[in-house]
């Protein structure tokens, strides 16, 4: 639905962005990812018109988008950035209908549309619509920017860096939230960031990109188990990739019919044989948490229980370990 | 973060040093109580005469009641705990200092002696301005919005053209200069409003395009900036003299031009001069304004597909005028001033007293020019705060 082609951007003798191409699918998050200059931010404000390209073109379901005015343009791409850029002289509420009122949306419509953008970002509309930035906390001002960012039900969202000015813990939690709303709602997402972390929670595919070109584009298994190239292999880490391997993977693919378990009245287990009983791990928890439990509590298999408590297999360390075969 | 500056407690510091200004005030004005000249008695209105302060006014039935009011107001705002008990002792004080006056000057004025004048002392004055000072601390402290200022401000004027218009003044020699032009006062008055409207009309017109034009592009930033300041500079009497010959000589080039009033003297050279006071002030604080708008609040209207015109009209403009009215304030303040000096080229205004007064050595004729330029200013000041507070009060 996006697609770039062989775009590129000159500034005087230099190459910012030369001569990329990727396809975006629809309903699929794409991040762009690489240190600082390496001409991720203007692939991004190329896409939407902020920055003409100097060569190359981007189609959005198939239209060059130099056939469309800028303004136009943009209406259909949502943009979050990092200075988020809140209107400070306007209520949340007026922020977020901003793109639906220049697309002429009827004012039931707008006011539909807020309430529903601010109870899908935990911000009760009753609260919130009618503060003004300033009178929100740092993170507030985020999910607003990226409410904002969403109101028009854009094709697109394009987010530079959204989460980035934000503290460890609460920039985790919009992660989370996001994740969680944009599988919702489907929404096609290209994010920039210098986060791997970030890269890997929240997109389905990552471009690197180095010296204004991608070096690598794939999903995050396949960056962690066939880095490209040692610039590649620096970005994903090289210490701790088979840990973030892990938790790119749920315990469900790794886990065999559990035999010899017993369920205990306190919702514990016992191995037949075994002198202690053991606390099971939720079938939704990752390979990481799963190998995390197994070393902190010195075993090797842990019993998988679904939502309702009820045991539906097991988890045993020498599959985790063998998940990481074929790793240099 | 989400604070009410108003709700916001008075720190400590800050309290005590409103308290030390209230208190020099009042000390300020039992000095010039007990030993300043409240009014003067003159033979005539040019000759200055002897001067009496209220202890030692002839009419002593008068003069020690009001010396003793005015005595206790100074220590009751001396000693005030609470603003609104300070500003009360300040109005009070102001009030009677005004009404002593005329009360004073009908006792003092000898029945019958038609030259004789009796003219507001320097005791008078220093002690309006310390009660005045007392209140203006005191409305400071209590943290009126901007409405409660205007309405405190106009309250404050109309109480004084109240006593006015009641004739209480009727015997101070500035009343009988008044009455000697009564109408050429307003007719002078008008003027003045003229001088100040129609050059601040056109250097707003032209200021802020240009502001804006000065915040776009760079390179004309400073070009233009140099010479408003290099304007700015010109001292105001030679500016209104420069003014003369270039006006005068076009006026003889095009005696179309002549006709419709376009003068060497008078009004048009005036116009002129004021007008290029105000770009300075209008075109920086244009600028300013429009500097102070976030890069990420245009970076993401910009981005979220506000065009240009739409972007400026309902995210700069709104964010930049704050800024802006502090340059329109600073304008409209020094242009009734500036226009005072405009009268020597024969454009009118109530500088027109001032120099008139001068010429005579009637110096009460120069407070009737003067008092009413002060005034205007004053309101003026006092009417764009409230609107630049206003807002940037509006949640920016």
């Amino acid at each position: 639905m996006i697609t770039v082609e062989a775009l590129t951007k000159t500034f005087g003798p230099v190459r910012a962005v030369d001569g990329i191409s990727f396809e975006l699918a629809e309903g699929e998050a794409l991040a762009l990812i690489g240190p600082s200059g390496c001409g991720k931010s203007t692939t991004l404000r190329m896409i939407n018109r902020l920055i003409e390209p100097s060569a190359g073109r981007v189609l959005i379901d198939g239209v060059d988008t130099t056939s469309i005015p800028p303004a136009t343009l943009r209406l259909r791409m949502g943009y979050a950035i990092q200075g988020i850029g809140l209107f400070p002289h306007r209520t949340v509420a007026q922020n977020i209908a901003t793109v639906p009122r220049l697309l002429g949306w009827p004012r039931a419509r707008i006011a539909a549309r807020i309430e529903e953008l601010l109870e899908l970002f935990g911000l009760p509309p009753a609260v919130f619509a009618r503060k003004y930035p300033h009178e929100l906390s740092g993170g507030q001002q985020q999910r607003v920017g990226v409410a904002r960012a969403m109101a028009g039900k854009p094709a697109v969202l394009l987010m530079d860096e959204p989460f980035g000015a934000l503290d460890p813990i609460t920039r985790t939690r919009l992660q989370d939230e996001f994740l969680a709303i944009r599988r919702r709602m489907g929404t096609t997402v290209l994010i920039v960031t210098h986060d791997m972390d970030e890269a890997f929670k929240l997109a389905d595919r990552l471009a690197v990109m180095e010296k204004g070109r991608i070096v690598q584009l794939d999903t995050p298994e396949a960056l962690l188990r066939h880095p490209a190239s040692a610039f590649v292999e620096s970005l994903v880490g090289s210490e701790d990739r088979g840990l973030k391997l892990l938790s790119l993977a749920g315990v469900t693919a790794l886990m065999q019919p559990a035999t010899g378990w017993t369920a205990e009245a306190d919702g514990t287990f016992r191995k037949a044989g075994a002198d202690a009983s053991l606390a099971p791990l939720s079938a939704s928890a990752s390979l990481r948490e799963a190998a995390s439990r197994l070393v902190f509590a010195g075993v090797d298999e842990l019993p998988v229980v679904d939502e309702a408590g009820a045991m539906v297999g097991a988890i045993a360390m020498e599959r985790i370990i063998a998940f990481g075969g074929g790793g240099r | 973060m989400t604070e009410e500056p108003t709700a916001r407690p008075v720190p400590e510091g800050a309290a005590a040093e409103g308290r030390g200004l209230a208190r020099l005030c009042a000390v300020a004005a039992l000095l010039a109580v007990g030993f300043a000249p409240f009014l003067a008695l003159q033979p005539n209105r040019i000759v200055s005469g002897e001067g009496f302060a209220l202890p030692a006014l002839p009419a002593a039935w008068l003069g020690l009641p009001l010396a003793a009011v005015l005595a206790a107001c100074a220590v009751v705002a001396a000693l005030a705990h609470h603003a609104a008990v300070q500003a009360l002792a300040g109005a009070a004080g102001a009030l009677a200092a005004l009404l002593g006056a005329g009360l004073a000057a009908t006792a003092l004025l000898p029945a019958g002696a038609t030259l004789a004048r009796v003219s507001l002392g320097s005791g008078f004055w220093l002690i309006i301005g310390a009660f005045g000072l007392i209140l203006a601390d005191a409305l400071v402290k209590l943290r009126g919005g901007p409405l409660a200022r205007i309405t405190f401000a106009f309250a404050a004027v109309g109480a004084v053209l109240v006593v006015l218009a009641a004739g209480l003044w009727n015997d101070l020699s500035i009343m009988r200069e008044y009455a000697a032009n009564r109408d050429s006062f307003w007719q002078q008055g008008a003027r003045h409003l003229v001088l100040v409207g129609g050059s601040l009309a056109p250097a707003l017109l032209l200021g802020i395009p240009l502001g804006y034009l000065c915040h776009r592009q760079a390179a004309a930033r400073g070009a233009v900036l140099a010479v408003l300041s290099v304007i700015q500079t010109v001292p105001s009497i030679a500016m209104f003299g420069l003014m003369m010959a270039p006006l005068a000589a076009l006026a003889a080039a095009y005696p179309a031009l002549g006709a419709a009033g376009i003068r060497g003297i008078g009004l048009t050279p005036a116009l002129v001069a004021l007008f290029l006071y105000s770009l300075l002030p209008v075109v920086a604080n244009t600028v300013a304004g429009f500097a102070a708008v976030p890069p990420a609040v245009v970076e993401a209207a910009r981005g979220m597909g506000m065009g240009p015109l739409r972007r400026l009209a309902s995210v700069e403009w709104p964010l930049a005028f704050p800024v802006i009215v502090t340059g329109v304030r600073i304008v409209l303040v020094q242009n009734i001033g500036l226009a005072a000096v405009a009268a020597l080229i024969g454009a009118g205004g109530f500088g027109t007293f001032v120099f008139r007064g001068m010429g005579q050595t009637a110096m009460d004729l120069v407070l009737l020019g003067a008092v009413p330029i002060v005034i205007l200013a004053f309101l003026a000041a006092v009417v764009l705060d409230a609107v630049a507070g206003r807002a940037r009060g509006r949640p920016a």
